[in-house]
């Protein structure tokens, strides 16, 4: 990265990134975010994180980012996920244990079809 | 490791590796002392003198310095060490009944290594994820909306 | 500190003022004086309490009474009834709340996400995409447009306080470091957040970090520091790690280090780990951890802004404060300012902890009540179950009945009604909560934490542990409940710092309103929610005993004898209270007395 020397710079550097995430949405691409604070791990985020990756590796999916985020503040849902499928709205799912997310995956992520029993509001 | 002795060469590695990256200064002493904790396991006597040398500070002083602090051990611990949270929210969330059966599972009391040196058993301040509690932290793992039953399928992950 | 028995908080809503708010304000004024109340009896402004077409209308604490239609020709009444003869003034109080379903379903009170907005949204490990979230604006719009003084006069228009707990003016602290004459300032964020229950600044550490270095960079320029430090607790490795990452990623675009954005303004920033001391979190403490020391604090004065760390003038603020501050910069101090109470601006993050549905974090404006908090932000109790406490504060605050539910909650309204705001952990207790339970845990933690150097607080909070373990243990005796009042007001006055000071509210709180529980567990020898194991009893109903035997063979210290098909006794002397049995039984005869 190169260093930001002016307000100007600062400008271009956030319309970048702005544009990298237009495009990320326009790809069509399906995008997985993981809580991954000390909460979401406490509530077993790494398996949830694990089996997202093993089914996407055993059933050879393409067109899948996943990536992390931070903690959410909704402790009492922890393990939780977002899906967000091209530029539809981000999902938001929670107590998303292993075999939940082998679900959302199946359901949701190749389906195209809303788990609704774990969407929770955040 | 209780029962053995760490090896004096071991001691200095660890030693002369955390001021390497802090600095010979007394203003690093605490990271220092978190960096051989942590790669020891505890602080062992042949450290604190090292660190004595190699910071010009008294044994006293960081003797005093060491026993401040929850986290650095001056004594042995085991392989794994066993950290129960102890506050409030985790006690009101059924942290009791988890506390009695790592004691019980363990056969150990709190502060206290297994015989066989693979167990320390030790409570610690509130690790801040006390929306899944009760919580424990085995070495560097969190466990968190722990119930008794889960604590024997927890602790065979480190045999 | 003046210790008052009541407190009348009179609405001075604008409608209610419109009613004739201030007659009564004045009304009440002279009827306490005339019957010599004045000293025991504090009257308050507030903002709206109830229903203001029903105002003015007032609320007494501790009994949480709510007063309603007044005029000032009724006040002599309701004091002489209320406050001489003890009883309340039935005519005037409002009719009971409609229960809890009604207000379940109430419209929920938003939170407003300021300090958390990034929270979840955007991925901590990349600094493009805080930028993309208008992140380090905040920065180049001071560096670019403002003079320092400018920036302290923003953070001053929007009452920022701080959020560390004491809620000191944020602006204040900065113009007092700025103003020192010693060269070779520094900053440093308190992020030792040791309060059990309190994770709110771990989640935005974790979460968004770039905020706080934004802060904490603008809070260098205003006061001229060279260098800073963020001091964080080894119990947060997750968090560490991520500021780590985010300071090298900020030195690595320039916006740390020299000549920052271009300008030649330099700064720089590095995070130090605790090592496990509660008392670190202690301004004084903590800069004596830093300095590689035993964490102890020290009087003050000299305070941190004249003589600091290193003994050069120091600016410490808390996490959530300087998390703030970008934000008032990018917005303004007006929308800021818009935002809470009269004395307490803006929102304020707390973690809710404990029997509620919704465990987490939540950040509401200042002002909302703890009933808004329980009930519409944190969905009420879990299981279905009662509420009976709120500890506010941290293990220095205190325990809060129902009664003082609808307190709007601020940094004044918590001091009078006997807690702390703290850092903002708030823990939920239901009715099977013990408080002299709750208390004995609180006074372990603290005697556990007591630096020592005090003697009052080292060997006093020892002391107030015994006594309450013994009561836990049902041996309990006269004199006990005057020796822990004694213990508590001693240990308060003779104490250095914040921890000495808070460390009896807890017992204090619930000898004040739990008085009940207290007495019961002393005089009676039975613990009313059935937690001390000492004080409890297993007993097995002869009517719904089937004599199955499966207790009898479930109990690890044989104490339940019988044949089979008839019904068994539990032996109380062999029994260790473990609750297998009643876990055991098929048929519910099993119950604890």
């Amino acid at each position: 990265m190169s260093p930001i020397k002016s307000l100007e710079d600062l400008k271009r550097v956030r319309e970048e990134a702005l544009e990298k995430r237009r495009v990320k949405a326009n790809s069509g691409e399906i995008q997985i975010i993981v809580g991954m604070g000390t909460t979401g791990i406490a509530a077993g985020a790494r398996e949830t994180m694990k089996a997202i990756l093993d089914t996407i590796e055993k059933d050879s999916l393409t067109g899948i980012i996943v990536t992390q985020t931070g903690g959410f503040g909704l402790d009492a849902n922890e393990p939780i996920i977002q899906v967000i499928v091209g530029d539809q709205p981000k999902v938001t799912y929670g107590k998303v244990t292993a075999e939940v997310a082998r679900q959302i995956m199946k359901e949701h992520v190749v389906g195209g079809k809303v788990v609704q029993e774990y969407v929770i509001q955040a | 490791m209780t029962g053995e002795t760490i090896d004096k060469q071991t001691v200095m590695n660890a030693v002369e590796k955390a001021v390497q990256r802090y600095g010979a200064s007394r203003d690093e002493l605490i990271p220092i002392l978190n960096d051989v904790n942590r790669s020891l396991g505890y602080i062992p006597a042949e450290a604190i003198e090292e660190i004595s040398k190699l910071l010009k500070v008294s044994r006293s002083q960081l003797f005093t310095v060491a026993s401040f602090y929850h986290m650095l051990s001056t004594k042995p611990r085991g392989k794994h060490v066993i950290q129960f949270c102890e506050s409030a929210p985790c006690h009101v969330a059924g942290g009791r009944e988890v506390w009695v059966t790592l004691k019980d599972t363990l056969k150990l009391e709190s502060g206290e290594t297994s015989p066989d040196g693979l167990w320390t058993l030790i409570t610690t301040s509130c690790l801040g994820v006390c929306g899944v509690g009760p919580v424990i932290l085995v070495d560097d793992d969190i466990y968190g909306n722990v119930t008794p039953d889960q604590i024997a399928g927890i602790l065979a992950r480190y045999h | 500190m003046k210790y008052y028995r009541s407190h009348v908080l009179v609405s001075v809503d604008p409608e209610c003022v419109k009613r004739g708010a201030h007659e009564i304000l004045d009304a009440l004024q002279d009827e306490l004086v005339a019957e010599g109340l004045i000293d025991e009896v504090q009257v308050l402004e507030t903002s709206r309490i109830g229903d203001p077409a029903q105002g003015p209308d007032m609320m007494v604490y501790p009994e949480g009474t709510h007063y309603i239609g007044l005029t000032a020709n009724d006040i002599p009444y309701i004091v002489k009834e209320h406050f001489l003869k003890g009883r309340v003034a039935a005519k005037f109080v409002a009719p009971e709340k409609a229960a809890v379903e009604s207000e379940l379903s109430a419209p929920t009170i938003k939170e407003i996400r300021v300090v958390l907005r990034n929270c979840g949204k955007i991925d901590p490990e990349n600094i493009e995409e805080y930028i993309a979230e208008d992140g380090y604006m905040a920065l180049a719009k001071v560096l670019t447009d403002c003079t320092p003084d400018q920036v302290i006069d923003m953070v001053m228009r929007s009452g920022l306080r701080g959020r560390g707990g004491a809620g000191f003016p944020t602006a204040k602290k900065w113009s007092l470091a700025r103003d020192a004459v010693l060269p070779e300032k520094y900053i440093i964020c308190n992020a030792d957040e040791g309060d059990p229950g309190a994770f709110m600044n771990r989640l935005v550490l974790e979460s968004d970090p770039h905020s706080v270095v934004e802060g904490m960079i603008i809070a260098a320029y205003a006061i001229g520091a060279v260098r800073g430090y963020i001091y964080c607790r080894a119990e947060y490795p997750i968090a560490v790690r991520t500021l780590n990452l985010a300071i090298r990623q900020a030195r690595s675009m320039g916006l740390l280090g020299d000549n920052i954005l271009g300008t030649n303004f330099s700064f720089d920033l590095e995070v130090r780990m605790g090592a496990g001391a509660f008392v670190c979190g202690e301004e004084t403490a903590l800069m004596s951890s830093i300095e590689g020391k035993r964490g102890e604090p020290r009087p003050r004065p000299p305070f941190p802004a004249v003589k600091g760390l290193w003994g050069r003038p120091t600016n410490i603020n808390n996490v959530e404060t300087y998390a703030n501050v970008p934000q008032i910069i990018l917005k303004g101090p007006e929308w800021f300012a818009s935002m809470g109470t009269e004395k307490s601006k803006g929102t304020k993050t707390f973690a809710l902890a404990g029997d509620v549905s919704h465990t987490g974090l939540i950040e509401v404006p200042f002002g909302i009540s703890l009933r808004e908090i329980v009930y519409d932000v944190g969905g009420g109790i879990k299981d279905g179950k009662g509420f009976k406490a709120i500890q506010t504060g941290g293990p220095m605050g205190g325990c809060l009945p129902a009664q003082f539910l609808d307190l709007p909650v601020d940094y004044e309204t918590l001091g009078q009604a006997g807690s702390i705001m703290g850092s903002g952990g708030m823990i939920i207790m239901d009715d099977e909560t013990c408080m002299v339970d709750i208390a004995r845990f609180f006074m372990e933690f603290t005697q556990d934490e007591s630096c020592g150097k005090c003697t009052p607080c080292r060997v006093g909070t020892r002391r107030i542990l015994e006594i309450l373990e013994r009561i836990c243990a049902g041996k309990g005796k006269h004199g006990d409940i005057e020796t822990l009042e004694m213990l508590c007001k001693e240990i308060k006055t003779t104490s250095l710092c914040g921890l000495g000071q808070g460390a009896p509210n807890p017992v204090e709180s619930t000898l004040k309103h739990f008085r009940h529980e207290y007495e019961a567990h002393i005089y009676e020898k039975r613990c009313p929610a059935k937690v001390c194991k000492s004080l409890i009893r297993y007993e097995i109903s002869p009517e719904a005993c089937t004599g199955c035997t499966v207790c009898a063979r479930n109990c690890p210290v044989t104490a339940i004898t019988g044949e089979r098909r008839h019904a068994h006794i539990i032996n109380p002397d062999t029994c260790i209270r473990c609750g297998i049995c009643m876990q055991v039984c098929n048929f519910n005869a099993i119950s604890i007395k």
